[in-house]
Order: structure tokens, then C-alpha cells, then sequence
């Protein structure tokens, strides 16, 4: 890796261009700007894929195509695999020089997609796998997902007398990611930019495959106003539901390790799918994230 | 700067007009955004200190450097109010539309 001379990106110093641009996104999508953002740092050489989801959706709607690069839709489960296709093909045209990246929804990675995406893995191509994290499969009417959080309302998981909401927490795809070897693994967040975009430069700078997994908070499924993305995105990570690390050379890394969480329950209710959570749910919620967040400590914490 | 644009664009009549298989080149946009808009951004230049913060964060790519500063195209913002809401210096502001 060429990290010795790798210049941080920030808004100053990034690309002009713009690569995904005139979407039919709803107003105030961060997953369209997670695919802005990184499509930016990738630039002009860069081929995509993206299956059935919402930014192709978006994307591709004919006879618009909002990509200003080489874009196309793969099957729903099939991101990585035709990521891999892409690899072998520009090969054999004897293009190297190039990015190929894939955009794939939460339950277009943890759920549907999470075969082709080990087996992309385990052969050691050359691609980038983005999954924009919105919790929930958002683009067909918010259904749960594996990625779904615990507590969440959503149509398969509605919030009533008996039951309040997915019952169960966060698959944890970090780090079954991280479980196969992988060159390079992160996380991020919209909330942190310009973190989600050095990690970027990064997965673009691996010789194998690489992953990142950004959190992207979607207005229309969460129930919040439509400026609220970034914020609660940021508010995510500092009240520790969302976690910033990075997994490089076999080992972990958490580059974000808040001194004192804000208040999870001042994140949840901002968002409608969360307003029917009893003290007792928020209590389960802060128990899992302490959990989590002292295993990740003891375990991915050199202290030197 | 590359980017994609609005292009003229002949709506097929009859079936028979469409294509059989992917026909469009990167970045063919045929129709604006703007439509979606209730509220539009204002950005107040005396008060803009130039950060970028807005045309870092800003889904639909619609800020664009000006001058040291910022605009907005105004033909594909949605309105989401993000880059008001980011904006430290609160030199954004958001103005109901006028209904025409």
C-alpha cells in the first residue's frame, strides 16, 4: 500500500466531477451521496455495478442514466460475481489501469448478495464492494433486512401490542467480511465525509478485494426530515450504534473511539421508526452497544 | 468538468420506436429535477466563508464552486435542505416556493 504518500482528501482538494448526478433519489438520500462521494475519489476510470436496489433504481431510469461513467445493473444477488465478470472482461481488453467498484444495498450485501460477495473475496479479484447502509430494503417499501437494528419498525416488523419491532440486532458484516482474509475491510459514515472518502482512496490503493460498509441514513424509511441525513449519520457513530473502523495486514483498527457516547435515546427518537421503543427496549439497545463496544475495545485496541 | 447533462431527446410514439437493448450513452439526462423542490436554497455570499461544507454534502451534486465560493443549480436541486442545515456560518437559507 502507498500509504507513505497518500494526500487526506477533503472537500478542497477533491474532484470537480461529477459522476452521479440528475438521480431520481428522494430529497436528501445519503446513500446517493455515498455514491457521489466515492465515485468522486475513484474517478473518471472507474466501471460500476449495482443490483436491483435503490440507487439503480435511481440511476437508471430510461432513458436517463445519471452515471457519468460506465454503470450497470446486476442481478440482485450477483453484485460481486458480476464485479468479477467486469474484472475478467477488462482484462482481456488490457485495461489495468482502472476501478471497478460495486454499490449494493444492505440487503443486497448481508442478505441476498453475501454468497458472490465471499466467493469474490476468496478468488482475490481486484474489485471494490460499497454497501451503502440503510437498514432496510428501502427501494421496495422498507422491509427488514439482516442489517435491520434492533427495535426498527418496518413492514415486515411492525411496532404493536406484542411485539415492538425487529427482534433481532445488527448482522454483523464487518467482520464477516474481515473473517475471509480480506485485503482491506472499513466502515463509515456519511456523518464523517471525509473519513468515507480516505477510506475509499484506500480500497482503490488494494491489489485484491476490498470492502467498505457505509452507513447511510434514508429519510423516507428512518422518518426523519429530509436535512436531518448527515447529522444523524454523525449522531450514529458518536452515540456508539455505529462503529468507525478499518481491517488491513490481518489487523483491526477502530478509528473513532468517543470518550463518552451521546445519548442513544436522543438518536432514536428523531426517527419515527423508533418512537414506539419503551425504556426497557433503550436499555436492551445501550446493553448490546456496551457489549459490542468492549469486545471491539479489548479485542482491535493495541494499547502500546 | 465531466458531468452528466440534458440532452435533446425525441420521445418514442410507437412502440415499434424503442429500443431493443441499452441505447443511451453515460450521463444522458433528459429531464430536470427542480419540479421535486417546495423549498429553495438561498446561499448569502456575505456570509459564505467558502468551506465547501455544503458542496461536500450536498446528494444531488447541485453546489458547485463559484469564485472561491458556492452556487446552486438550481435546474436539479431537490430541496432536501441539507447543505442549510450543515452550513456553520448559516449563510443558507431556505425560502418557501411560490406556487406559479
Amino acid at each position: 500500500m502507498k500509504s507513505e504518500n497518500r494526500i487526506r482528501l477533503n472537500a478542497q482538494n477533491i474532484s470537480d466531477n461529477e459522476y452521479f448526478f440528475g438521480h431520481k433519489a428522494c430529497a436528501g438520500c445519503a446513500g446517493s451521496l455515498a455514491v457521489r462521494l466515492a465515485l468522486k475519489v475513484l474517478g473518471e476510470r472507474t466501471f460500476t455495478a449495482l443490483p436491483a436496489g435503490c440507487m439503480s433504481a435511481v440511476g437508471f431510469i430510461y432513458p436517463q442514466m445519471a452515471f457519468a461513467i460506465n454503470a450497470m445493473i446486476s442481478t440482485f444477488p450477483g453484485t460481486a460475481s458480476l464485479l468479477s465478470g467486469m474484472k475478467a472482461g477488462l482484462k482481456k481488453l488490457g485495461k489495468e489501469d482502472v476501478n471497478i467498484v460495486g454499490f449494493a444495498g444492505d440487503g443486497g450485501t448481508a442478505d441476498i448478495g453475501i454468497q458472490a460477495l465471499s466467493g469474490a473475496i476468496d478468488r482475490r479479484d481486484r474489485v471494490i464492494y460499497i454497501c451503502y447502509d440503510n437498514e432496510a430494503y428501502m427501494n421496495t417499501g422498507i422491509q427488514k433486512s439482516g442489517l435491520t437494528p434492533f427495535g426498527t419498525k418496518t413492514t415486515t416488523t411492525p411496532a404493536g401490542k406484542n411485539i415492538r419491532g425487529c427482534l433481532t440486532h445488527k448482522k454483523n458484516m464487518f467482520e464477516i467480511v474481515a473473517a475471509h482474509d480480506i485485503e482491506y475491510a472499513a466502515t463509515a459514515s456519511v456523518g464523517y465525509p471525509e473519513d468515507f472518502m480516505n477510506k475509499v482512496q484506500k480500497a482503490a490503493e488494494a491489489s485484491t478485494t476490498s470492502y467498505i460498509h457505509v452507513l447511510a441514513p434514508c429519510p423516507t424509511g428512518w422518518g426523519t426530515p429530509t436535512e436531518t441525513a448527515v447529522e444523524i449519520a454523525k449522531d450514529a457513530v458518536d452515540c456508539g450504534l455505529w462503529f468507525l473502523a478499518e481491517y488491513e495486514e490481518g489487523e483491526f483498527k477502530l478509528n473513532r473511539v468517543p470518550k463518552e457516547f451521546s445519548s442513544v435515546k436522543n438518536y432514536l427518537f428523531q426517527q419515527s421508526r423508533f418512537k414506539h421503543l419503551t425504556e426497557d427496549d433503550i436499555i436492551e439497545i445501550e446493553r448490546f452497544r456496551d457489549k459490542k463496544w468492549d469486545r471491539m475495545k479489548s479485542k482491535w485496541l493495541n494499547e502500546k | 468538468m465531466i458531468k452528466p447533462t440534458l440532452r435533446n431527446y425525441k420521445r418514442p410514439v410507437y412502440i415499434t420506436d424503442y429500443p431493443t437493448g441499452p441505447n443511451c450513452e453515460s450521463g444522458h439526462l433528459v429531464d430536470k429535477n427542480s419540479g421535486w423542490r417546495t423549498f429553495r436554497p438561498t446561499i448569502n455570499l456575505d456570509l459564505c466563508k467558502g468551506c465547501l461544507r455544503c458542496y461536500l454534502l450536498c446528494p444531488d451534486g447541485v453546489i458547485f464552486k463559484s469564485n472561491s465560493k458556492v452556487d446552486v443549480d438550481y435546474d436539479f436541486c431537490k430541496g432536501c435542505g441539507i447543505c442549510a442545515h450543515e452550513c456553520k456560518f448559516k449563510a443558507i437559507t431556505m425560502t418557501k416556493e411560490d406556487k406559479e
